[in-house]
Formats: C-alpha cells, structure tokens, sequence
C-alpha cells in the first residue's frame, strides 16, 4: 500500500486509489456495463432535449401521484441490483463444494449484506410506499398528500440512501456483516473499513425520508379524506396504509437512534455496543429488532390492502368481514410490537421470557387467520374475473400459508433453537416476503397500472412472468427448506458435504426461473407501453372498481377531482354508480394547487454528499455540505411562492376532453 | 385401490427422509423432543392450512365469472363464519401454546437434563435410598476466530475443533466467544445457543447413539466462518477415557500465552489437543482478561457497582492497542482507551500490564 501526503489526507480523508476495485474483474465488467447504460441514458434525455421536462415534470414535482410513481422505477432498478446480488450467490452455494467457489468470502460477504439491505430498504420500501403515495390520496378523495413538499424531499432522500449503497460497489466496499449488522463484528474493531460506514449512512439518509414520509401518509389519512369517510367507511387499502406508517412513524426513530449509537461507536469511540468498558452488544440486538419486526409489518400490511381490494374487485363483491379486516389489521399492528425477541431465542433468554415471546408470536397468526378466511369467503359466490391482480392474489393465499406455518414453526422456542439461522429460516421469510409483498407489489402494480397511465397491462407477457415467479419461487425456496431440515446454517460460501449440493443446483435453477419472471415483468412494461393504443382504457374504470380511485379519469388529473366527492357508503365508487351517480359538467371552481419545488432534490443531494463525506472522512466537504443543508432549509423556509390556483379555464377544458372521452367509449 | 398406489410411494419418502435430514432423526434426546415439538406444531396447523388451501382452490375454480354460480354481490358479513374464523385459529394457537410454554421450559438448555432419554431419567433409583444423579460432564466452549476450543476443566484438557462426549452423559457446555457473537450448534445433538464475548451462555444436552457427527458455527462472524465447523464424537466411555488421556500424553500445553497466540484469526485449524489448561483460564477468558494488561469485567463490574473511579480514576484508563482489526487485515486502529491492569498487592505500579502489552 502506497503512502499518501497529508494534504492528500486533508481533501480526500481516507479515499485512496485502491479503494477503487480495479483488481475485481466482476466489479469492473459491472461498473463498465452500468457507465455505458448510464452515458446512454444521458445521451438520449440530451438528445431529446428532456433535462428541462424531467427537472419541471418529475424531479420537482410534489404531485402525489408523480412521486408514487418515481418511488415505483425507483423500485424496480433496485430490485434489478438485488436481485443481480441474489443469483451470484446463488451461483456461488452451487458450486462452491470442495473448492472456493468463484466468489473470495471477502466478497461474497458483501454480496448477501447488500442483497438483504437492498431488498428490505430500497426494493420493497419504495414500492410500499409508491403503492401508497399514488393510491391513498386517490381513494380517500384528496387532491394531494397533505405536506407535498415533504413528500417530494421524502422520496429523494430515499433515493440518496440508495445512491450511497450503489456508490458503495464501485468507492470502496459495502459491509461485510449480514443485513442487521450486529456488533461487535460490525463495530470498529472488527470491520475497521469504510463498509459498515456506507451502511449506516444510507440506512440513516433513506431512514429520514421513510419517516417523513410516515409521518405524511398519517397526516393525510386523518386529515383529508372526502366528506362522509368515516373511519370505517375507509378503503382497507387505506386502513392498512394507516396502520403501516403508524409503525413506520413509531419504529423507524428507533433504528434511527440504534443505528446513530452504533456510529458513535465508531466515529468517536464509544462502547455503547463493544465488547469492553460495559458495552453490551445484546442491546444492539434487542434495539434493532424492536425496529426490525414491526419493519415486516410495514412491508406486509399494506400489500393485504391490496389483496383486500383486489379480491372485492375482481370476485365483483364486497369485501367479506370489512370489521373483522379492520379490527384484524389493527391488532397486528399492535402485536407486532410484542414479538421482536423471537429474533434471537437462541441469545440465552429464560425459559418464560422466550414462551412470552413466542406465543405472542403465534397469536398473531390469529388475525392473519382471519384476513385469509376473509379473502376466501370473498371468493364464495362471487364471479371471479381470472385477471393478473387475481392470479396473484391466488398464488399469495396457496403461498403466504405454508410461510405462516413455518412461522409459527420458527415461533415455537425449542423448534427455533434447530432451525435458528439455518436456510429453513431464509426459506420461511422468502416465502412470506416474496409469497407476500412481491406478489402483492406485482397484483398492485396491475391493478393500479391502467389507473397511473391510461391503458392496461399485456395481459400475455404478465401471465408469463407470473408463472415464471411463482414456480421459480417453488423450484428456488423449497430445497432451502429441504437444506435447513439437513441443519444447513446460512451465509455459508462453501461446503463440505457433496450430498448438499443436488439441492443448492435446484435452488439456483428456481433463481434463474424468477429472473425469466423479472425479464417478463420488464417485457410486459415495454410491449404494453408499444401496445398502449389497443390497451387504452377511456372510462377511467377498467375493472369495474369499487373504490374513489376509479372515479377520476386514467391517467387522473393533476387536481384528482375535479369537485371533492361526497361518501354514503364503505366502496363509495360502487355505491355512487349503483345509484346512477352523474358526473359533474360544470360549476368549476379554481382549484388551490402547491408548486413544485427543487428545494428537496438539492436538501437530498446535499444530505447525500455529506453522507458521503462522513464514509470517508473528508471532514471539510461534511461540515460544507452539513452547513448547506441547512441553508437550504432556512432558504426555503422564506420561499413564500409555495401554491397557486388551476384556473376555472384549465379545470373545465380538461373535464370536457374527459367527458369526450367518456362520451366516445 | 389408489390408496395402496400412493402407498408404494411411500418409501421413497422414508429414503429421502432417512439419511441425511438430521433435524428430523437426531441422535440426542433433546434434539428428539425439539423435533417432536416441531411436528406436533406442523400437524396442527396443516388440521387449518389444508382446509384454507383446499377451499382457496375450489373457490376460485367454482365461482369463476364463466361458471356462472349463483352470484350475491352484496353477502359480506355472517356471524357464525366470523366466530369460526376467528375461533378455529385460536383454539389451535391454545393448544400449540400451551405446548410452547411447557416445551420452552423443559427444553430451556439452562435447565439440568432430568432423562437420557424416554423412559431413562438421569436419577437413577437406588432400592431403599435417595437416587443418585448423574452428574453432567462440564464442557467450556470458546468460538474463537474461526475455530472452536474446547476445555474440560475436570481432566485438564482441551480440545481443538473437536469434541468427544461419552454417550448417554449429561453434557453441560458453558460457552463464550473472544471476539465476535457465533453460535454453537450441533444439530444431531441438541439445538444452537450463541456463544457471545464477555458473556457466557449455557446449554445441557446428551448424546444418546455413537457417531461422528457435525458441528458449526451458526451465526455469521467474518471471512473464515464458512470453515468454522467441527467433529462431535459420540464414543463410550473406555473411548472417552483413551481420549483424554492421549491429550494428557501427547497435547501441547495451553496456558495464557499460548492462548493469546491460539485466539488469532486463522482458517481450517486441524483438530488437536492441549494439555496443563489453568484452571482459570476459561474464566479470564470470559472476563476478557487473558492478556493481564487488560483490567478483568468482573474488577470493573465490581467498582463500578460501588461507584466507579470517579474523574480521578480516568487515570486509569489508559491507552492500549489492543485490537484484533490488524490481524483481521484491516486498517491499524488509532489508540483507544482500556483499562489496564490496575495495582494489586504484588503489583504495586501494576507494570505486568505494560509488559503483556508489548509481549502481545
């Protein structure tokens, strides 16, 4: 290792050349593959003259919709990213018996952490929230989420958390600790690098915009819904939303703080978590998961809305038990505050601490018991429409209960103590996130989709991807449960035992089956969007919806409604066309409007910048970048020219196109 | 007719479940009640989970808008279904939380074994007189960086990742780590527990059939923990004694030097063994003050719990490299502050600290 100059140390803090991996082939052919696809993405928005558009259009907007919908790409290219990192390890535990495998542990270490953070923080949290952000406001009749501005600088934090994660391949190294991060192998002492630095910073810079963005969906929820939606006349949708960013507002400033001791620790030399001078790791533990389990609640509550709204869609009914639903999604959200320590059964609890955690972890199964009778006993005599949203609300129920029943397996303490740690584990929350959250991501994302853009899905190239999903899912997840009743632990990158390796070959197979699904989904994309003329849905209503969003027109306008509606009844769409509801021609008003802003896009890259400063300790451009986030702040504060009004003009001409829409369908 | 079909199947299943699945046919008796647990919990689910998926199936295939089955758009609510969806999943979770409770608490792996195995309880009954317990053979376990020390502080041995127990004696490990959290887990002998630094945790196990069979670290501590697996030998009890008395013949001697040497990180340790283990080296070890230039947890939880040494005891806490990042390959640490070993009565400037210092 070269030496490097003081002054070298003084602008560039702890970067130096090496950090730049030249010497890992992958990396590099990576780097060059992502350089080339991003020169030509630059190239074509420049030759298309789309910088100006995408500044005024996308990046500044506040519009609800518009950041639902950025959240959604954001998504989606992440998940590309972790699900690359999935499949190399894949690779990896197919091969690596008796030899080393084509990944060093080095790694291949850094490969499962960031695969972990990924798909928890910047996969299945961006489309979480995208999903909310452009449904709720629709369907509880807003015209906007209420803090827009918030909203627009939520979202690009998000994004910054994910650039610093990204960055991280390319600048140095991510962690090399698992997703949590335990110390003390993720204090100072034992991942001196600036890994576990990239980690904490993004968490904690993308941390910011998810509770900014709780704190948002709440306000909303309670705040703005249309005259006549009282509480329980709320889309379970919005129910579940409600109820998710309540935890995300009361969990998220736990990891926060957790996440802030441990920089400490490692920043200023603290033993909060350390071995020594009365540091105790097993607080770290019990901090993380407090945060940690709701955090799956909040992934998975809002997709049984989606579930909740696809089954009463499609099966042309109303939802069976609505209370039962409501009082059901409430009492998980309470409960799974009670269960974080069945995490670590295995950390030496005592017998009664561990059964208090683990029943109240099988008592969860009780309401989630009870959605699942819901969603069936929607389906009885209704007259189900097989369409991609139903097809994936079916594979979730046939899946999502074999993952409930390894969980209660899991919840029971002496059973945990075998299977703790091993593939069964990884097997059981694959099964419930991917049986759960992406499948109900996919049913939202083809349910709302006619709904953001005005035409619907290829219906041919979705049934492909569902298929390739859910029997890669099957072919990729099974063997795991196989491996961990054979006590194989995870986070190995090499074995032993030949007889093992049949199964990871299996595994490795489904992975691929499930990239042939990804590579569909983004088929679907393109071919529906060439296809958009023939698909274009007019009414506003493809499916024959149920609730408010459904009302407006596809794509909505920039105000949603025109005039704020009124509700009567629980699925106030269905109720307003049962009884012949006419729509509106005139009587516009001016409606009130917030303007858009660069100000949380500059706040986010600044934050981000420092964030970036602070991994290296370029100590001169963090305290900059600090001091101007800041400024900006105070600056913005003083910007008065936050709204304006869509005249009557705009309102009526936009209404008209739509009336002659309707008019010609 | 079909049954008998569907019969001959199932041996296949018996092959495939035969061999390798060691979760599901351990060889102790405390991984056979854990497994127990497990299937009894499984069955009572599926009594649930089949039902739902059965239904799910035939729902959707019934009421499908081609069928054209009877239709009521507007039917959402009754009470019998509500308390039945509500009650069936309850009454499950009752009864597979009251065999959670009792489970949790006789498989606590704090708790003294009280059987061998069904039907063999460790006291064993004498005509006329009080039974006489089995006394459990001590084990301390030390996951090291990346491998797996054993002592037994009763023969004066250790043992390096390997193991040997006698069968059908009650194991007693007491486990910690030296630097990171792993845990120890040896599947066909009983479930995991964490072995942590600084902490030291229990667990009482048996193994009830001879074997050779697998143990590993079952939690993620760094780069060399994919090799950090070791033997567990099930032997009898001549075996066992041949065992101990080879490392007492043949062993290196394993003292607080030769720990500190030992405790470095390095990869596929070849199974060996020590002999003349200081009886307290395992409790300067979970102290963390094997390295007497470090101050015991035990010293320090002590003055601390009368107060600490206050500002003038900063003093004290004096700078001290100790830190295992270089020998990990990482950057070398700036000096962070420890407690050095603090004046005793043969020790008056306590100088052993400084000397140990530059000898590590």
């Amino acid at each position: 290792m070269t030496s490097y100059p003081d002054w070298w140390k003084l602008l560039f803090g702890r970067f130096t050349l090496e950090a730049i991996p030249y010497h890992e082939p992958i990396l590099i052919g990576t780097f060059a593959a992502v350089a080339l696809g991003g020169l030509a993405l630059v190239a074509l928005v420049t030759r298309y003259r789309l910088w100006g558009y995408l500044w005024h259009e996308w990046f500044t907007s506040v519009d609800h919709k518009k950041i639902g919908i950025m959240y959604m790409i954001l998504g989606v290219i992440m998940l590309l990213r972790g699900f690359a990192d999935a499949l190399m390890m894949r690779g990896q535990q197919a091969i690596a018996f008796g030899s080393d495998g084509y990944l060093p542990p080095h790694h291949y270490d850094q490969i499962f952490t960031a695969h972990g953070v990924i798909m928890i923080f910047f996969v299945a949290m961006p489309f979480v929230t995208g999903l909310m952000n452009y449904v709720v406001p629709l369907q509880i009749g807003a015209r906007d989420v209420a803090f827009p501005f918030l909203n627009n600088f939520s979202f690009w934090m998000t994004v910054g958390g994910g650039v610093l994660v990204m960055a991280s391949l390319f600048v140095g190294e991510f962690a090399r600790t698992g997703w949590l991060a335990y110390p003390p192998l993720s204090g100072a002492a034992y991942s001196p690098g600036v890994g576990m630095d990239y980690y904490l910073w993004a968490l904690q810079i993308a941390g910011v915009g998810t509770t900014l963005s709780g704190v948002n969906l709440i306000a909303t929820i309670v705040k703005m819904r249309a005259p006549g939606m009282d509480i329980m006349k709320m889309p379970v949708f919005t129910w579940t939303s409600l109820c998710t960013n309540v935890l995300i507002v009361a969990t998220f400033p736990i990891l926060a703080a957790t996440l802030a001791l441990l920089t400490l620790d490692r920043y200023v030399g603290t033993n909060f978590f350390t071995n020594d001078l009365g540091g105790n790791p097993m607080m770290y533990v019990n901090l993380i998961w407090i945060w940690g389990h709701p955090e799956v609640y909040i992934l998975i509550l809002p997709l049984f809305g989606v579930y909740s709204e696809v089954a009463s869609t499609f099966c042309g009914k109303r939802l069976f038990g609505y209370t039962s639903m409501v009082y059901a999604t409430v009492v998980i959200t309470i409960l799974s505050y009670l269960v974080w320590l069945h995490h670590f059964f295995t950390m030496g609890s005592g017998a009664s601490v561990n059964s208090f955690f683990g029943i109240t972890t099988m008592i969860i199964s009780i309401p989630t018991g009870a959605k699942m009778f819901n969603w069936l006993f929607t389906m009885y005599r209704g007259r189900i429409r097989f369409e991609l949203p139903m097809m994936w609300l079916l594979a979730f129920m046939l899946t999502f209960v074999i993952g409930g029943m390894t969980g209660v397996m899991l919840a029971v303490p002496p059973a945990d103590f075998v299977l703790h740690n091993s593939l069964f584990l990884i097997a059981h929350f694959h099964n419930v996130i991917i049986g759960g959250v992406v499948f109900g991501v996919f049913a939202g994302i083809a349910y709302w989709f006619p709904k953001a853009f005005g035409f619907k899905l290829d219906k041919f190239w979705g049934l492909l991807s569902f298929w390739f999903w859910v029997i890669g899912f099957y072919v990729a997840f099974m063997p795991l449960y196989v491996l961990g009743l054979m006590g194989v632990t995870r986070r190995l990158s090499r074995f032993e035992d030949p007889s093992l390796q049949i199964w990871f070959v299996i595994a490795a197979i489904g992975a691929v089956l499930i990239l042939f699904g990804i590579l569909c989904f983004l088929i679907q994309i393109g071919v529906s969007i060439m296809r958009r003329d023939e698909l274009r849905d007019t009414t506003g209503d493809p499916w024959n919806g149920r609730t408010l969003e459904w009302s407006t027109s596809s794509p909505p306008p920039d105000y949603n409604f025109a005039f704020t509606p009124i509700v009567h009844d629980l699925d106030a769409w269905a109720d307003m066309k049962k009884r012949g509801y006419r729509r509106p021609l005139g009587g516009f008003r001016p409606i009130h409007m917030p303007r858009n802003t660069g100000a949380g896009i500059i706040i986010a890259g600044l934050a981000t910048t420092c964030g970036f400063a602070l991994i290296w300790y370029i100590w001169w451009l963090a305290a900059l970048t600090f001091v101007g986030v800041i400024a900006t702040v105070i600056i913005h504060s003083f910007n008065y020219d936050r709204d304006f009004h869509i005249p009557t003009e705009a309102v009526l001409r936009e209404e008209n196109a739509r009336t002659e829409l309707l008019g010609r369908a | 007719m079909r049954i008998f079909r569907i019969l001959t199947v199932l041996p296949v299943f018996a092959l495939l479940g035969g061999c390798q699945w060691v979760l599901l046919s351990p060889s102790g008796d405390v991984a056979v009640q854990q497994r127990n647990l497990m299937l009894a919990s499984t069955a009572l689910m599926l009594l649930v989970i089949l039902p739902v998926m059965a239904l799910t199936i035939f729902f959707a295939w019934r009421y499908r808008a081609s069928a054209r089955a009877t239709y009521h758009p507007d039917w959402n609510h009754s009470l019998p279904l509500e308390v039945v969806i509500w009650s069936v999943p309850l009454l499950i979770i009752i009864i597979i939380g009251a065999m959670t409770w009792m489970g949790t608490h006789l498989l606590d792996p704090y708790r003294p074994l009280n059987r061998i195995s069904a039907g063999k309880p460790t006291v064993e009954a004498k005509a006329g007189g009080n039974g006489v317990r089995k006394e459990p053979l001590v084990i301390q376990v030390v996951a090291l960086d990346w491998k797996w020390l054993f002592l037994y502080p009763a023969q004066g041995i250790a043992s390096l990742n390997e193991v040997v127990a006698p069968v059908d004696q009650p194991i007693e490990f007491r486990i910690t780590a030296s630097s990171v959290m792993n845990s120890l887990f040896i599947p066909a002998l009983a479930g995991q527990i964490y072995a942590m630094p600084g902490m030291q945790t229990k667990l009482n196990a048996v193994i009830n059939h001879l074997g050779d069979f697998e143990g590993f670290s079952a939690n993620y501590s760094g780069a060399g923990f994919s090799d950090m697996r070791f033997r567990f030998h099930g032997v009898d009890d001549t075996a066992f004694g041949d065992w101990v008395q080879n490392a007492i013949r043949t062993g290196t001697p394993l003292g607080r030097e030769e720990y500190l040497v030992l405790e470095r990180p390095s990869e596929r340790e070849p199974a060996r063994q020590f002999r003349d283990v200081p009886s307290d080296l395992f409790g300067a070890i979970l102290d963390m003050c094997v390295d007497p230039a470090k101050m015991c947890m035990r010293d320090m939880m002590a003055m601390d719990a009368k107060g600490g040494g206050g500002k003038e005891g900063i003093h004290i806490v004096a700078a001290l490299e100790y830190d295992k990042s270089v020998r990990r390959g990482g950057q070398p640490m700036p000096p962070r502050p420890f407690v050095t070993a603090i004046c005793t009565p043969t020790d008056v400037y306590g100088t052993a600290g400084a000397t140990a210092r530059v000898a590590n």
